[in-house]
């Protein structure tokens, strides 16, 4: 009697939580269908996306730039000691500028944003939550979701593939510095590898993660904070989530992503 | 007061969980009113203008603003049901990252309402004048600012728009007696010259004589009182009396 008691409640447990899970992702996406309408749909808020441009953008560069550029540079060294267990020492190039672009450019850049600008999104709408600035706002007549929450997806989206894009360049040159003064490569021998192998598709796959993974970040940021519970404690956990659904979101998207464009190839 | 009133509130109830904040309240103002609203911390009368602003949806009971339904003010309806209102949030709620003028002039700033830039601003120096500030805040950040300017530029702000109904959570508290009376000054010459109705709420008795018409007493979820601000002193009520004598004992329980 009382194990099936305990059969049953672990059960109504794991309802609970595959209920709440559906829940939480139908609202998240009706949260998101309502922030894309509102990019479209004047007024505009121009100031207020140049401003997040900025931000989102431009002060991630050096985080995404030294990201790829140690990792572009650690990567040739591991190719480097596999390639040589098959005397393959010279794919070295084509691989590094493959692995980049296509994936850890976009994925580790995305985590690092979603680090830096998820956190600061959520804690900033988390914040404004909480004071009532998000029920001023409405009282005057302006919906946050056109002033806050459509600017920062759209900012994320475009700014991501321009930041990825830097750090494509940025990792490749770390593996070609490695290469070329660690691993004996002559520089223009190197450079024309890369350039050989290296297809458009590479490129392009890896921007279209960078967009999506972008809009991904700005959503959960702005899901977070606008739904923050009251008080300095709300704010803490709607950053924590925000950071760590991001990531998640950006791991799972970025594996069907690489389906969609790879898995035939 | 034969014509419908500006505001009425018909058996509101809204519950936050198991906590029953209101539980039928029923209110009405009329077109050019100074209603005051006292009552004790967590009675809900902050609570209470938030549902007739429509940021917290009530449980039950009908609210109508010009005999619009509020419930049922959607998109731009709302937006539009909005523009004839002014807000002094409790805790001022000002935008931090716009500087001091820029929070007052928002209206102006965008959308319907929108003006030229310089005329926005010099808009915006002439009201926070009004409440006792000078241009040198204009630049300012609300970080930047005292409790109580900020208050003040909450305050500016809800009447930058020449709004028709105009609503003050708590407009004296963290004032100064003199600006407090300023403020007091301020709210009475809105109502009288610019016809606005205006909500007050507040915990401080001589601004309640000052600026109220009538007063209404919220308790326990429900007004337990309300009349003209000539009644009040000897509206018999229990209630009333404890609060505005400030009495620790009474029907109403502090607990210690
Ligand atoms: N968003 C909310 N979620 C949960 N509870 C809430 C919310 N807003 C208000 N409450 C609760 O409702 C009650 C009334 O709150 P309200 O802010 O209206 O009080 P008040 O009468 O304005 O008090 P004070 O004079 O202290 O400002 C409080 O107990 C508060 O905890
Ligand atoms: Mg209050």
């Amino acid at each position: 009697m009382a194990a099936i008691l305990l059969v049953q409640s672990f059960l109504a447990s794991i309802g609970r939580t595959v209920l709440g899970v559906c829940r939480g992702a139908g609202s998240i996406a009706i949260f998101g269908a309502d922030g894309v309408s509102h990019i479209f749909r004047p007024p505009y808020y121009p100031a207020e996306f140049g401003r997040q441009l900025l931000r989102i953008g431009w002060f991630s560069l050096p985080v995404v730039g030294l990201t790829a550029l140690f990792t572009g540079a650690a990567l040739a060294l591991q190719i480097y000691a596999g390639g040589a267990r098959f005397n393959a020492e010279s794919v070295v190039p084509s691989i590094v500028a493959i692995g980049m672009t296509r994936e850890l450019g976009p994925v580790l850049g995305g985590l690092m944003v979603a680090g830096r600008v998820s956190a600061s999104v959520a804690a900033e709408l988390g914040t404004m939550r909480v004071t009532e600035q998000i029920d001023a706002l409405t009282t005057l007549s302006t919906n946050p979701m056109k002033y806050l929450v459509a600017p920062r997806l759209l900012a994320a989206t475009l700014a991501l593939p321009a930041l990825v894009a830097v750090g494509d360049a940025i990792g490749i040159m770390g593996g070609m510095l490695v290469g070329v003064a660690r691993l004996g490569f002559n520089p223009a021998v190197y450079i024309q590898n890369t350039v050989d192998f290296l297809e458009v598709m590479d490129v392009v796959s890896g921007l279209v993660k960078a967009a999506v993974f972008g809009f991904i970040i700005a959503l959960m940021g702005c899901y977070m904070g606008y739904h923050s519970d009251r008080g300095a404690q709300g704010v803490g956990r709607a950053t924590t989530n925000a950071v760590v659904s991001a990531s998640i979101l950006i791991l799972a998207a970025n594996y069907f992503l690489t389906e969609f464009f790879f898995a035939g190839a | 007061m034969n014509e419908a009133p500006k505001i009425a509130l018909t058996d509101v109830a809204k519950a936050f969980g198991s906590k029953r904040v209101l539980r039928g309240v029923t209110l009405a103002a009329a077109k050019g009113e100074s209603l005051v609203i006292i009552g004790g911390s967590g009675t809900g009368k902050s609570v209470t203008l938030k549902c007739v602003l429509g940021l917290i949806a009530p449980d039950s009971g009908v609210i109508r603003v010009d005999g619009e339904d509020v419930a049922r003010l959607r998109g731009a309806a709302r937006e539009r049901y909005l523009d004839k209102f002014g807000m002094l949030f409790q805790g001022a709620a000002l935008f931090d990252s716009l500087p001091v003028w820029r929070n007052v002039a928002f209206r102006m700033l965008s959308g319907r309402k929108r003006r030229p830039v310089r005329e926005a601003r010099e808009i915006a120096v002439e009201k926070l004048r009004r409440v006792g500030l000078g241009p040198e805040t204009a630049d300012l950040f609300p970080a930047e600012l005292s409790g109580g300017m900020q208050k003040r530029v909450g305050l500016a702000r809800a009447i930058a728009g020449d709004p028709e109904i105009i609503f003050f959570d708590e407009p004296t508290t963290g004032l100064d007696p003199i600006m407090a009376d300023v403020i007091n000054d301020l709210i009475r010459e809105i109502v009288t010259e610019m016809g606005a109705t205006a909500l007050t709420i507040t915990h401080d008795m001589s601004s309640v004589r000052k600026i109220a018409d009538r007063v209404a007493m919220l308790h326990d979820g429900v007004v337990q009182w309300e009349g003209p601000i000539a009644a009040l002193d000897d509206s018999g009520n229990p209630y009333v009396d404890q609060f505005i004598h400030g009495r620790a004992h009474g029907p109403i329980e502090a607990l210690r």
